[in-house]
């Protein structure tokens, strides 16, 4: 007996017609229909597709409720081994829609299910929660990724465990799994450097995060009008660090009041930040958050204020996504209070 | 961290030794700083001569605060 599947495509692949039927409900077909014809092929009998659900991009984007609810009641009824949606390539209303439906199926009716598209799709945002095979930005890439998909499907239908997603071909799901690689480190390391130097192809083991950009606010017109906020991921903290800021991936920051202190001492304030050494700025944090310069500059007039409240912590091996939200946090704070203007300090 | 305080809609001047790093993480007014562990001091000099150079880098940094600037710049200092 052979592994019974479900696949989710829109009315493009179905051959229904592309924008101008976008708007088409879902519809329930037997056997495959376009796309699953490659799936089944590579499954050579293994499994099958046994129903094709065709939903219209715009209606699923502007019905998401009504067509989850439909495609789920259609799903839970065939009582399939596995749950397939796409691939979407870039397409990216149908790539919102498979992440979103296969997410549905996996958590309502607790079936595997497995989707494919293009990195950058928006629907690709769900790839730590449904999983994802990457594939090319347009169904020109067809021919690799049905085979990649029909793989990892069978791979899940069968219980078997899953191997790391650079094997796999799955979008990398923040779970990490554990494999020998063939050659050791240093020589793939040396032949990845060669092949830069000779400018061939080569793939990255530890691929930087993206970082979006934000345009830069105007400048301060008047700074002796202006309240100006120090803030630090150098990890300086009041004498033995009262909140237990974390030395190394910091999971909270800090908020100190430092209202009428004119200068950082070595017996009043000191860093958390296991990231560097602390002799420099233990013995005086005015190297780190140089409140002595600012409250000087107070005094002249040359500032406004410095702001009664600085706020902290470690940058060091903290996530892009805690530092990030600490930030968003604290400049709400920041605004709330009238701040016009932040001097960050970094170690 | 800078990107979420700018995002917020407050101009903020990252002051830091590295950079590149700084660029990277999307840091629109940079001032460059001394040293990872002594960013604002430098414990060689004397206590004047330190405080001296740290106003230099803090003034420098109100400088471009009150710059306007289109794209991400280091104010060398």
């Amino acid at each position: 007996m052979s592994y019974k599947v479900v696949h989710y495509i829109n009315q493009f692949f179905a051959n229904i017609g592309g924008e101008e039927m976008a708007h088409v409900a879902p519809e329930l077909r037997d056997g495959f229909v376009g796309p699953g014809m490659a799936l089944n092929t590579a499954w050579k009998g293994e499994a099958e597709i046994v129903k094709t659900i065709v939903c219209g991009d715009s209606y699923f984007a502007e019905h998401e409720a009504d067509a989850k609810k439909q495609v789920l009641d259609w799903v839970k009824a065939e009582k399939p081994d596995m749950f397939i949606a796409g691939p979407a390539f870039n397409a990216g209303r149908y790539g919102y829609a498979c992440a979103t439906i296969a997410n549905a199926v996996q958590e309502e009716l607790g079936i595997p299910v497995l989707t494919g598209m293009y990195e950058e799709n928006p629907g690709a945002d769900l790839k730590n929660k449904v999983l994802i095979v990457a594939t090319a930005n347009s169904a020109a890439g067809m021919r690799k990724a049905a085979p990649a998909m029909a793989k990892l499907a069978l791979k899940l239908m069968k219980g078997e465990k899953i191997g790391a997603s650079a094997e796999e071909g799955y979008m990398p799901n923040g779970i990490r799994r554990n494999f020998f690689e063939k050659e050791v480190g240093a020589k793939r390391a040396v032949d990845m450097l060669v092949a830069k130097l000779s400018d061939k192809p080569y793939t990255t083991e530890y691929p930087m995060p993206s970082f979006d950009r934000v345009a830069p606010n105007k400048a301060i017109k008047d700074l002796s009008k202006a309240t100006i906020a120090l803030c630090t991921s150098g990890g300086i903290v009041p004498k033995g660090n009262p909140d237990h800021i974390e030395s190394s991936s910091a999971s909270h920051y800090g908020e100190y009041n430092i209202a009428g202190v004119d200068d950082l001492t070595a017996e009043t304030y000191e860093t958390a930040h296991g990231g560097y050494d602390p002799v420099y700025a233990n013995a005086d944090a005015d190297r780190v958050l140089p409140v002595d310069i600012l409250r000087e500059m107070e005094k002249e007039g040359k500032i406004g204020k410095l702001h009664d409240f600085f706020y902290t912590t470690v940058g060091n091996g903290t996530s892009v996504a805690n530092a990030k939200g600490f930030a968003a946090e604290y400049a709400q704070k920041l605004l709330k209070a009238g701040v016009h203007a932040v001097i960050m300090t970094s170690t | 961290m800078v990107k979420e305080i700018e995002r917020a809609g407050i101009p903020v001047v990252h002051m830091c030794t590295v950079t590149p790093i700084s660029m990277t993480v999307g840091a629109n007014r940079i001032v460059p700083t001394i040293a990872i562990p002594h960013p604002l001091g430098n414990p060689a000099l004397t206590m004047e001569e330190e405080k001296a150079i740290r106003r230099k880098l803090v003034e420098r940094a109100l400088e471009a605060l009150t710059t306007e600037v289109e794209d991400q710049t280091i104010f060398e200092v």
